[in-house]
């Protein structure tokens, strides 16, 4: 066979250009700038042709094509609207006609100024109308979940929101109903549309059909600014426009990235912004005084914030680097643990990992896509994807897209090995373990044991793996990144929050500095020393749970909080009380809450919207996100803030002017040449200090966790075989508990998205069937579940067999259950779940 | 004169040609072993020497159309027979199912085996519950004596044979939207490319043929090329069934070789005039074929004869209208049925057939105005060769006809204040 041509040469208004085959001619001619008009056609949507609008004329055809469906052939000779009377009146008839039924309500419509159907009939729309019949009407709006209205007498039934629904999110819930002129979107009356992702079908909607009640009646589309950000909620690193009206934030928008998250966001990224208008929000600096907070000035705050610390450093800092900061924060926050207070107590994890958890993690820090980091792009390319320890669908709900469109779309094996796989189980081979039992799963893998590991031993290309956070301390997380160098392949850590990956890179870690750099490296010690002029410490410090337990023990004099609720990520609540009342506590976050306010001064730092900064998403890419609205009251940005207390310390961070933090960021962000690039196998590259023996605090769950139960013996079964029945344990002994957070949730940045609150599921125990049936527990039941030492809980039930059977999942922080901060963050043990009788009505 | 033919139609006479025994004493299954004697590819090609052209509307050859499924995809090839028949205007396949409904079957047997299919369905309009059982019965008793299943006649070829009811969408008798409807998603026609030859059914390479057309494949296998292309013309060859209604004292189903002269269908088959009233319009294919007058009454009915007077042979089917007839009130009544049936997928057909529908009603009630005429005609404009598929263009077929040979009675309507004609509709249709 010749070798096939890899493009073709056409003609679009007497233009010549050469595209790739398969080329549509819509696409085509916006290489030319020639916007042909389109309501149903979207770039990431697969053809339709239902609209009509895109009529051009192309020679040797009889009829008038639609652009949208038609696909290049060499010498094509297309003529648009711009040169083709056919083709204007094509589109000016379909024009007519589809407005014959639209309400044409513009001047109240929220679409109105941004709307391409208002837009085109302006530019080519008949100025008066011939119907004289009497319109289409249906109620409106009408309720199509929470966060989406309906209004179908707007509706030009282009099916861009049944098509994002069927083909990129797969929650297929939304749908066309009727026919004729009766068509209309509806929703399957007993099931919500309940979708993680429906936000973008209000974005896509190309008039004012879907909207959304947050956004409903709140601004003109022409008065709003606009800036771009990053998304501040997970890793995966959204793209976002932040749009604003009179200094608050009205919504948000996916801004089209095609390397992260193309045009898509989730809904918690979308709607979780309102909680910088939340009552509990902190605006001016406030001291504690005979046990209350008060307000003061920003001088009195940091003076007395000095004052403590100089007061109790002798009994040791610690410095708590919070999950959604920016790049720039974390690096301020460690350097002034390391500078000013001259200690290597810095975390930003609120879990426990152990050694070789923590080196896989560091692994990836100081590494990005330029450096050999896989992308999202590459997941599409891969031979096969390993996801370990990780619910993307709930954690990282973009990757998670990007996974389902390599694996039903370019059919990229996807393999989950875990305890909780969640919503990966739709396409992806399913490698169900207990927590502990991921480590010899993965060996088992790597080997190329049964049908997944043959998927990542056999073919061509690379195996991606990622592994979740989940696994730092229970050997998943060090057991990927053997995986992918025993397969060649390349590993990411996939952390839970925005601030995460960046906080790792910028050294918010005892035994990392800036760019991976290990502590314990003399050479890299003298390279910063020298560089920001002062010593730094060279012991070991402590993690974040060794120094809140360190904090509680009455072992850590001073700790610093900065957007770190101890009571939620640090629990049990007893170990978070006793170490605020032991430790002088300073708190930088922006609103009161239980921690906060134990503090003995609190300093309100910036909200998201009201940043300058960059956050780093988990594969390293660096992004920077714009201030959209000024700065609330008295707040100010956190790292000029840890430089205002430097300064109050005596030491000079050198941050004094606008971009000194990023631009100093800048030059240490990678890891320097020659650093070990991938992990090795064993021992762990970086060797992390162990955290110091500290005295157990005396709250009672954290003694229990750390014997773990039979770990990996039974590991690695596949969710299609039944459970060997515990591997010969009592049935009494109870399930394993698994828990992390849900997508939505109590999370603080949550606050006020009342229509995403609403959607928020509340707490439940989730069984597998196996297990349900053996308990005698149905879906929809009801389950005392008991977590041990008097701590219980009453569940529903939901049976499903997305969690590994001899597991029992519940969510972390629902608003009706604080697991976390009931049972610490990571909890290890065995929960007991027994069916409660209903009383009689 | 052109002799009315016995072929498809040759066993309507006996009252028991749905028994399977019946059937046989009446030559039935003799294709069989004809067919099984020869290669599939040579039944095909045979096919295609006979020149048999889809009888579902289009007229499409029907072995080029098996020439196109794809070979070698590793995926089977199926037979659909498009039993949705419902046209306004045509009941050819529904009798033939009623009377017949074991040449269907043969003609599904024959048909398979020359593609390769090794399952088969058919797609039957939903409301046709007596031509259903008929042919549920007639695959049922072929199963029982071998005739379907595993290795039929000892040919070592096996065929199962299904039949699916649709819910009743005229949309469904579009290829594409039959196919989704058949694999239980919404009615709606699809975009081509991907054609069904390539990805049709299941995704699998797929032909979907008329009733009549697999109907008439056993005969071409047991009566030759030379026979076949005895009746008919050069390039519209064979028996065809006309289905006449309407105006006509004696309407029905007649078989006649292509190309027959329409006036021998309608004045002379069909009894003629009813009532001795004069002949105002006719449509030759059904309602989404443009209407023609007592002008064209000696035109051949056949693919090329029509469309050389501006029209479409479609399914043959002839709908006879009088000079009592308004031909506003014809066009609302068809247009009612468009508006009515359009899927709703593409925005010409799903809002331009309910706009004109509004129209119609307002003229034929009296609130007609004088520009609506040049409405109606931009409407069409828009509609026609713009819509997702063939079923708007049908259904500018009546307007535009009508509006060209009777636009005087349309301005009538705006003129008089109303319908001129007895009988007249005083409210606007009830959709």
């Amino acid at each position: 066979m010749a070798d096939k041509p890899t493009t073709v040469k056409i003609t679009i208004d007497g233009q010549e250009l050469e595209v790739p085959p398969g080329t549509l001619v819509i696409r085509a001619a916006e290489q030319l700038g020639t916007i042909v008009p389109r309501f149903c056609d979207h770039r990431l949507l697969a053809p339709l042709g239902a609209c009509r609008q895109c009529l051009v004329e192309v020679a040797g055809q009889r009829k008038p094509l639609t652009a949208c469906t038609t696909t290049v052939t060499d010498g094509m000779e297309v003529k648009t609207q711009v040169t083709s009377e056919v083709a204007r009146a094509g589109q000016e008839g379909n024009l007519e006609l589809l407005l014959i039924n639209h309400p044409l309500d513009c001047p109240m419509c929220d679409k109105g100024g941004e709307c391409p159907l208002q837009d085109q009939t302006l530019a080519h729309g008949p100025g008066e109308t011939r119907f004289v019949e009497t319109k289409r009407h249906y109620q409106k709006p009408i309720k199509i979940s929470e966060t989406v209205l309906l209004d179908r007498e707007r509706c030009v039934l282009c099916a861009r929101c049944t098509r994002f629904s069927s083909e990129i999110a797969g929650d297929p819930f939304i749908e066309l109903f009727e026919r004729g002129a009766l068509e209309q979107v509806a929703i399957y009356e007993d099931e919500p549309y309940e979708s993680h992702y429906s936000g973008n079908v209000v974005q896509i909607c190309p008039v004012g059909a879907l909207t959304s009640p947050s956004y409903r009646f709140q601004a003109r589309p022409f008065d709003l600014s606009s800036a771009d950000g990053v998304c501040n909620h997970c890793a995966a690193g959204c793209n976002l426009r932040i749009d604003a009206r009179r200094g608050m934030v009205t919504r948000q928008l996916a801004r089209d990235n095609d390397d992260v998250n193309e045009a898509w966001n989730c809904d918690r990224g979308r709607y979780g912004f309102a909680y910088a208008q939340s009552p509990n929000r902190v605006l001016i600096p406030h001291l504690s005084e005979d046990g209350k907070l008060r307000t003061a000035s920003w001088s009195e705050a940091l003076r007395r914030a000095a004052d403590g610390i100089r007061a109790a450093k002798g009994k040791g800092v610690g410095v708590l680097v919070g999950g959604h900061l920016t790049d720039q924060d974390a690096y301020a926050l460690q350097k002034l643990a390391r500078v000013a207070l001259g200690t290597n107590n810095v975390d930003a994890r609120s879990w426990s990992e152990d050694e070789e958890g923590a080196a896989a993690a560091a692994s990836v820090a100081g590494r990005g896509p330029e450096d050999g980091m896989p992308t999202y792009r590459d997941l599409e390319a891969a031979r096969a994807v390993v996801v370990v320890d990780l619910d993307p669908h709930e954690e990282s709900p973009i990757l998670w897209l990007r996974l389902r469109k390599a694996a039903m779309r370019r059919g990229v094996p996807v393999v989950a090995v875990g305890s909780r796989p969640g919503r990966l189980a739709e396409f992806a081979t399913v490698v169900a373990t207990r927590p502990g039992g991921q480590a010899e799963a993965l060996g088992r893998l790597g080997r190329g044991d049964g049908d997944a590991g043959k998927l990542l031993t056999e073919g061509d290309g690379e195996v991606i793996v990622l592994a979740g956070w989940r696994g730092g301390a229970t050997g998943g997380l060090a057991a990927a990144a053997r995986l992918a160098a025993a397969l060649g392949g390349r590993f990411a850590w996939v952390p839970r929050r925005a601030g995460d990956r960046g906080a790792l890179d910028a050294g918010a870690r005892p035994g990392l500095l800036p760019g991976g750099r290990p502590v314990g490296d003399a050479a890299a010690r003298g390279e910063l020393a020298e560089a920001w002029g002062a010593e730094l410490p060279d012991g070991p410090g402590l993690d974040g749970p060794a120094m809140v337990a360190a904090a509680a023990a009455g072992e850590l004099g001073v700790l610093v909080l900065a957007g770190v609720d101890l009571h939620r990520d640090h629990g049990p609540r007893e170990l978070a009380a006793q170490a605020l009342e032991r430790a002088f506590v300073i708190a930088v976050d922006h609103e009161v809450n239980d921690t906060t306010s134990q503090a003995d001064v609190l300093l309100p730092g910036v909200v998201h919207a009201e940043t300058e900064g960059t956050f780093t998403d988990w594969e390293g890419r660096v992004q920077a996100t714009h201030r959209a609205v000024p700065v609330g009251g008295a707040a100010q940005e956190i790292w000029d803030l840890a430089a205002q207390l430097a300064a109050r310390l005596g030491t000079d961070l050198g941050f004094a002017g606008p971009g000194l933090a990023a631009a100093e960021l800048e030059r240490f962000r990678k890891r320097p040449p020659g650093a070990a690039a991938v992990p090795e196998p064993a021992p762990p590259a970086v060797p992390e200090p162990a955290p110091p023996a500290v005295p157990e605090p005396a709250p009672p769950v954290h003694g229990a966790p750390t014997g773990r139960v039979a770990a990996g013996e039974d590991g690695g079964e596949s969710l299609s075989t039944p459970p060997s029945s515990g591997a010969g344990e009592p049935e009494n002994d109870g399930l394993e508990l698994v828990t992390y957070p849900l997508l939505l949730d109590a999370a603080s940045m949550l606050a006020r998205a009342a229509d995403l609150n609403r959607e928020t599921p509340g707490a439940f125990v989730e069984l597998h069937p196996d297990d349900a049936g053996r308990l005698g527990l149905a879906d929809g039941a009801s389950a005392e579940v008991d977590f041990g030492e008097e701590r219980t809980a009453r569940l529903p039930v939901r049976v499903a067999p997305t969690v590994a059977p001899g597991c029992a999942f519940v969510p972390a922080n629902q608003p009706d259950l604080a697991l976390g901060a009931l049972l610490g963050p990571s909890p290890a043990l065995r929960v007991k779940v027994t069916a409660v009788e209903e009383a009689a009505a | 004169m052109t002799e009315q033919v016995k072929v498809l139609t040759s066993r309507w006479g006996d009252n028991r040609a749905h028994e399977i025994d019946r059937y046989g004493e009446l030559d039935g299954y003799a294709s069989l072993d004809a067919a099984f004697g020869k290669a599939p590819e040579d039944l095909v090609q045979l096919v295609k020497d006979a020149g048999l052209r889809g009888r579902g509307g289009a007229g499409f050859p029907t072995g080029m159309k098996w020439g196109f499924l794809a070979k070698g995809t590793g995926k089977p090839t199926y037979l659909v027979v498009n039993a949705d028949e419902s046209e306004p205007g045509t009941f050819k396949d529904m009798e033939l199912l009623e009377r017949d409904p074991h040449a269907l079957v043969e003609g599904v047997i024959v048909s398979s085996y020359a593609i390769g299919c090794r399952n088969a369905f058919i797609y039957l309009r939903g409301e046709c519950g007596w031509p259903g059982r008929r042919l549920q019965g007639a695959i049922d008793a072929a199963y029982d004596k071998g005739l379907l299943g595993r290795d039929i006649k000892g040919s070592g070829f096996d065929l199962d044979v299904v039949l699916h009811r649709g819910a009743g969408a005229y949309i469904c008798g579009e290829e594409t939207a039959l196919l989704s409807s058949l694999e239980g998603q919404r009615g709606q026609p699809k975009l081509r490319p991907p054609f069904p030859a390539v990805e049709g059914l299941y995704r699998a390479p797929t032909t979907v043929n008329n009733v009549e057309t697999v109907a008439t494949v056993p005969w071409i296998i047991r009566k030759g090329v030379d026979w076949f292309r005895s009746m008919g013309s050069e390039k519209s060859p064979g028996p065809k069934l006309f289905s006449v209604s309407g105006d006509v004292v004696n309407p029905g189903n007649f078989e006649f070789p292509l190309g027959v002269p329409a006036r021998e269908v309608i004045m002379g088959a069909a009894g003629g005039m009813r009532d001795g009233k004069e002949l105002k319009a006719w449509t030759p294919g059904g309602s989404s074929t443009p209407m023609l007058t007592a002008d064209h009454l000696d035109t051949p009915m056949d693919f090329e004869g029509i469309q050389g007077a501006g029209s479409l042979l479609g399914t043959a089917a002839v709908m006879v209208f009088s000079e009592d007839v308004c031909m506003v009130r014809a066009c609302l009544n068809f247009t009612e049925f468009y508006a009515h049936e359009s899927c709703g997928k593409c925005t010409p057909c799903r809002e331009g057939t309910d706009w004109m529908r509004k129209i119609l009603g307002r003229l034929e009630s009296g609130q007609g105005q004088p520009d609506d005429m040049d409405t109606l005609k931009d409407i069409c404009d828009s509609i026609f060769g713009r819509s997702f598929c063939a079923l708007g263009d049908g259904a500018t077929s009546p307007i535009v006809s009508a509006l060209k040979f009777f636009r005087d009675e349309f301005d009538e309507h705006v003129s008089g204040g109303g319908c001129p004609f007895p009988g007249a509709r005083v409210t606007v249709g009830a959709h």
